[in-house]
């Protein structure tokens, strides 16, 4: 009997729905972006000189592969986590070599004719195929501290080369493998260590460091008399006294040693320090403005006067959702919101689902990275983060970014069709 | 794999944490969509530019349609600080001649208003600045040239009616949102009173401009754009020939003069001495001129005598008086009084009169201004067994007082009038420290000295009064606005006394000037009604005070004249009065002779 080539009452079509709604919001607010009335005479479709144009190209690109992904043998994927890992590598490795520089990063490869091939969009693919090859084998033992390093390793040595690459953007993404691991079994401990470091930043910049200091001691010594007993606990405070204390005091040597100043901008705009209107803080102004004056419903498909006229930089890009909240209103931009927090919650759902470890943690990677990349530019936009340049999923305009996104997704559906498998 | 059902937990923590990410994300965007409109007007100002066209000011016209005030252009540098792009400093400090300093404080107040909205940098620019700035503005992005435009008179005449324009205040500015910064405002005079109708509304095109601040087309489809509409000219009631006559005969004098047509109540001639060239407060130097003249102590040029000063009347006063005895039928026209050169008062204040046949009746007492007489009317009045106390007499007195122009504004269309005074009985109850007074106490007021204020314009509405045999219009010195035929209409006030009262009144006033204390005022050919005053103002010279009307029947001119500090009122006042109507009524004066003694006196020293 010849079997089907796919079964498509297997496919997810929740997931494909969703994906398709985006990617239509996507093209329509790249469009609207990079609109310019003054050179718009004759609309064709495939205009490789508008951004729409090369924007279309690479959907197409993508729908075909992901056709070709739910055509291939799962087991093909599987086998081909570790070579395609060390073929990124490479290919980030050459970038660092021969790539071109965009926007201050050293990020990508010209292919030619305005191609641009962006390689750390794959890693992020190559390493969540690595995790689950490794996470599926059998003998593969987490209580094994030395597999846990591996899986650290993996991680990190991209994002090194990332960070070589200048591109501190896509750097911090690799941080949704750490909640991949969180649901691993790592201690929540080191997420609170995290997040608690960051805070400990921010709070050492706003606050004179003495009245910090004093504050964080009185906290410990609190503790201390309410734990009195336990000597472990005892040990514990000291340390993270210690630690908090080291913290606040390199504040100041990490703000203006380690970060660039680009860097420093941002922060200080974000914490409201500085008001440089046409500096960094200009980004976020306008962003805000874009989106605070869309209002509930918004000012309509190609009326938005903020986004028209170019008021926001990187409006198709970086910035494609000040354009969604200025055409489309609260109700527009808070739909689009609520559909990436259904495909990543339907990604959780499907990734306990999965007979195959491979499965479970590959989705629930594609759900982390895409989850990410949504708080950071989203929160961005509303100056709730500092400016940090990612893409939105699906939405944002980038060929490199909309295939590898594809990719992975349509792995995650591909994937899910043998959820009773085991791989 | 084992750790997966171990921590199975965290998979309910990592949901809440998608969730929880996600609202706080939609409550920012309520807070910045929904909540504030903050971004909505930042968004607006973001791109549109707002280009003002600011339209001509109404013409003034005088009663014969001779122009009083018109316009001529002016321009403005104005400044909108978001546009301003690699700005060539140092050239513009050169063409406008301005320090660093002055650059950057008009540069601070103009952003402080708004980074979108043009504010006036400098105002009234030279030929030679617009022409140097115009050459070179592309190095001066954000700066544009505003054409406007500012008064001119052609007449060096009438400052005081006619007023003059201002910036307009910051508290106008909230106010109203009609007027930007740096836009005129009458602030004295016609320009105030007039104001709405005379400016006129402001152009507006609202263009839509990209990031670049290249302009791209127009806002909304210029749905919120506006033409300009020219101000409506306003023609007035005033003679220019007889206006400027009066100058003529008040110069080097302090005081004014106030002619009205009696039935219309409109203004014929208002003038206020000294005054000044209105040009003087026009362009660049308005400021510095100001300031002149508001230092002028002595002389107080940029008072308006006629409406905002109040003077002891004198002797013109006791017409009113008589008034209310007769209303009240407690004197007719043949009640007599002796004088035998004071009024007896007792105590040293004897009010003194000079020397007539007495004894008079009513008729005769106004024809020789006899003191004694009205004091006893007054009397007469107050201490009236009728009212339970003086008291209570005097307040009803003040009423007719009231009622008749005094102790309060008339409601002429300039802005600034004062109400003169007539002090109700709290006043003199506060003073004599009791509620039982008596006439006597109070007796100057009988002859228009003491408390009692008036304006010389209320005085020119009590002959009005006179002239109309009891009532007046409000006086007025607007007639029609946007065209001739557009007429206003001013209320017809009533004084309550029937016309048949007038007439001893009227009597004694001819009398007076054919034979009486204003012989001086007479005209050949003409009957005129006068009454002279003269008003103490000790330590200085009397103020030589007049009212009169002309001709008898059918009067067509009702004027008051006051000369400060100069004499008595048959020196100055009366035949300046007389000259007047003299003029007026014939076109011109044959009496050459007093015209030139008049013309040249110089009664500018109050303590001679």
């Amino acid at each position: 009997m010849k079997e089907k080539i796919i079964h498509t009452h297997r496919l997810d079509y929740l997931l494909i729905f969703a994906y398709l709604i985006l990617t239509i919001i996507g093209w329509i607010s790249i469009f609207a972006s990079s609109y310019d009335p003054d050179k718009f005479t004759k609309f064709t479709l495939f205009n490789l000189n508008a951004l729409y144009g090369k924007q279309i190209l690479w959907i197409l690109i993508s729908f075909t592969l992901a056709v070709v992904i739910l055509i291939l043998d799962v087991k093909f994927l599987v086998n081909m986590a570790i070579p395609f890992y060390w073929l990124t590598i490479i290919l980030l490795v050459l970038t660092l070599v021969i790539g071109t520089i965009i926007a201050g990063n050293k990020g990508w490869i010209n292919l030619g004719n305005g191609i641009l091939l962006q390689p750390t969009e794959f890693a992020k693919y190559a390493v969540s195929l690595v995790l689950a090859y490794l996470l599926n084998l059998p003998a593969f033992n987490l209580e094994n501290k030395k597999n846990i390093y591996l899986l650290i390793a993996i991680v990190v040595l991209p994002t090194l080369i990332v960070l070589l690459q200048n591109d501190a953007g896509n750097a911090v993404v690799f941080i949704s493998f750490f909640f991949l691991f969180y649901r691993l079994g790592l201690p929540a401990f080191f997420f609170f260590l995290f997040f608690y470091s960051i805070v400990l930043f921010f709070l050492s910049l706003l606050i004179k460091q003495y009245v910090l200091i004093s504050i964080i001691t009185l906290l410990m010594i609190l503790s201390t008399i309410l734990l009195n007993k336990n000597r472990k606990a005892i040990l514990k405070i000291l340390i993270s006294w210690i630690f908090s204390i080291v913290l606040i005091v390199s504040t100041n040597y990490v703000f203006f040693h380690v970060l660039k100043k680009h860097q420093q901008d941002r922060i200080n705009v974000l914490i409201g320090r500085e008001y440089d209107e046409r500096g960094s803080a200009f980004n976020i102004q306008q962003s805000l403005v874009a989106i605070g004056s869309g209002g509930l419903t918004g000012k309509g498909f190609l009326q938005g006067t903020q986004t028209r006229y170019n008021f926001v930089p990187a409006q198709a890009t970086d910035f494609i959702f000040s354009a969604i909240g200025e055409q489309l209103g609260f109700i527009g931009s808070s739909f689009v919101i609520l559909l990436y927090v259904l495909i990543i919650l339907r990604m959780f759902n499907l990734a306990e689902k999965q007979r195959s470890t491979f499965s479970t943690v590959f989705i629930y990677s594609t759900a982390f990275i895409i989850f990410v990349h949504v708080v950071i530019n989203i929160g961005m936009t509303l100056s709730l983060v500092p400016v940090i340049g990612i893409p939105l999923p699906f939405v944002s305009y980038g060929g490199s970014s909309f295939l590898a996104f594809t990719l992975m997704y349509f792995t995650v559906i591909k994937l899910n069709m043998h959820k009773n498998e085991v791989l | 794999m084992k750790n997966l059902h171990i921590y199975s937990y965290r998979k309910y923590v990592l949901a809440s944490l998608v969730i929880f990410i996600a609202l706080v994300y939609i409550g920012k965007l309520f807070q910045i969509q929904i909540l504030s409109d903050k971004y909505k007007k930042l968004a607006e100002r973001n791109s549109v530019r707002y280009i003002y066209e600011y339209p001509s000011r109404g013409l003034i016209y005088d009663r014969n349609n001779k122009l009083m005030v018109y316009n001529k252009a002016s321009f403005d540098i104005v400044v909108v600080p978001g546009d301003i792009e690699q700005l060539d400093t140092n050239k513009l400090l050169n063409i406008l001649s301005i320090t660093k300093e002055e650059f950057l404080r008009r540069l601070n107040l103009a952003k402080k208003y708004s980074r979108f909205q043009p504010s006036v940098f400098e105002a009234n620019i030279t030929e030679e600045v617009y022409s140097k700035f115009q050459e070179n503005k592309y190095f001066f992005k954000g700066f544009y040239v505003q054409k406007r435009t500012i008064r001119q008179y052609p007449y060096f005449t009438a400052p005081h009616l006619l007023g003059y324009l201002g910036e307009v205040s910051p508290s106008i500015l909230s106010q109203d949102s009609f007027y930007l910064p740096g836009d005129y405002i009458g602030v004295s005079g016609l320009e105030k009173a007039y104001e709405k109708e005379l400016r006129g509304v402001k152009g507006l095109r609202v263009m839509l401009v990209d990031v670049h601040n290249r302009i791209k087309g127009s806002y909304k489809n210029g749905a919120l754009d506006k033409k300009p509409i020219p101000g409506k000219d306003l023609y007035t009631s005033i003679d220019l020939e007889l206006q400027m006559y009066g100058e003529k005969l008040m110069q080097n004098k302090r005081g004014a003069i106030v002619a009205i047509e009696p039935k219309t109540g409109e203004v014929l001639a208002l003038i206020s001495s000294p005054y000044y060239d209105p040009n003087l407060l026009v362009g660049r130097d308005r400021a510095k001129n100001y300031r002149k003249l508001a230092q002028d102590t002595i002389n107080h040029p940029l008072y308006n005598r006629a409406t905002m000063t109040k003077y002891p009347p004198g002797s013109v006063f006791k017409i009113s008086n008589a008034l209310a005895a007769l209303k009240y039928q407690l004197i007719d026209r043949n009640t007599a009084f002796s004088c035998y050169g004071a009024y007896p008062v007792g105590g040293g204040h004897d009010i003194d009169c000079h020397i007539h046949p007495s004894p008079l009746n009513l008729p005769g007492a106004i024809q020789y201004s006899c003191n004694t007489y009205f004091c006893y009317v007054f009397k007469h009045f107050v201490d009236n067994n009728q009212f339970p106390s003086s008291r209570e007499g005097y307040m009803v007195w003040k009423n007719v007082i009231n009622k008749l122009g005094f102790g309060h504004p008339l409601g002429i269309d300039l802005p600034g009038e004062l109400g003169g005074n007539v002090p109700d009985a709290i006043y003199y109850d506060q003073m004599k420290r009791t509620k039982k007074w008596y006439a006597n106490s109070i007796i100057s007021v009988a002859i228009g000295q003491g408390e009692i204020g008036a304006t010389p314009l209320q005085l020119a509405n009590l002959a009005c009064i006179i002239a109309n045999r009891g009532y007046y219009i409000v006086p007025h010195i607007g007639k029609a606005v946007g065209s001739p035929q557009n007429v206003l209409s001013f209320p017809k006030i009533d004084v309550d006394i029937d016309s048949s009262l007038f007439m001893p009144i009227i009597e004694g006033m001819e009398m007076a000037v054919l034979a009486g204390t204003a012989t001086i005022a007479q005209i050949p050919g003409i009957s005129v009604c006068g009454k002279t005053g003269t008003a103490q103002d000790p330590p200085r010279k009397n103020h030589s005070v007049f009212i009169a009307f002309a001709p008898k029947n059918h009067p067509k001119i009702a004027i008051a004249v006051l000369v400060e500090n100069s004499g008595f009122g048959a020196e100055w006042a009366a035949p300046i009065a007389s000259l007047m109507i003299e003029k007026y009524l014939k076109g011109k004066v044959n009496r050459k002779d007093l015209e030139q003694k008049i013309m040249n006196a110089v009664l500018t020293n109050p303590y001679k």
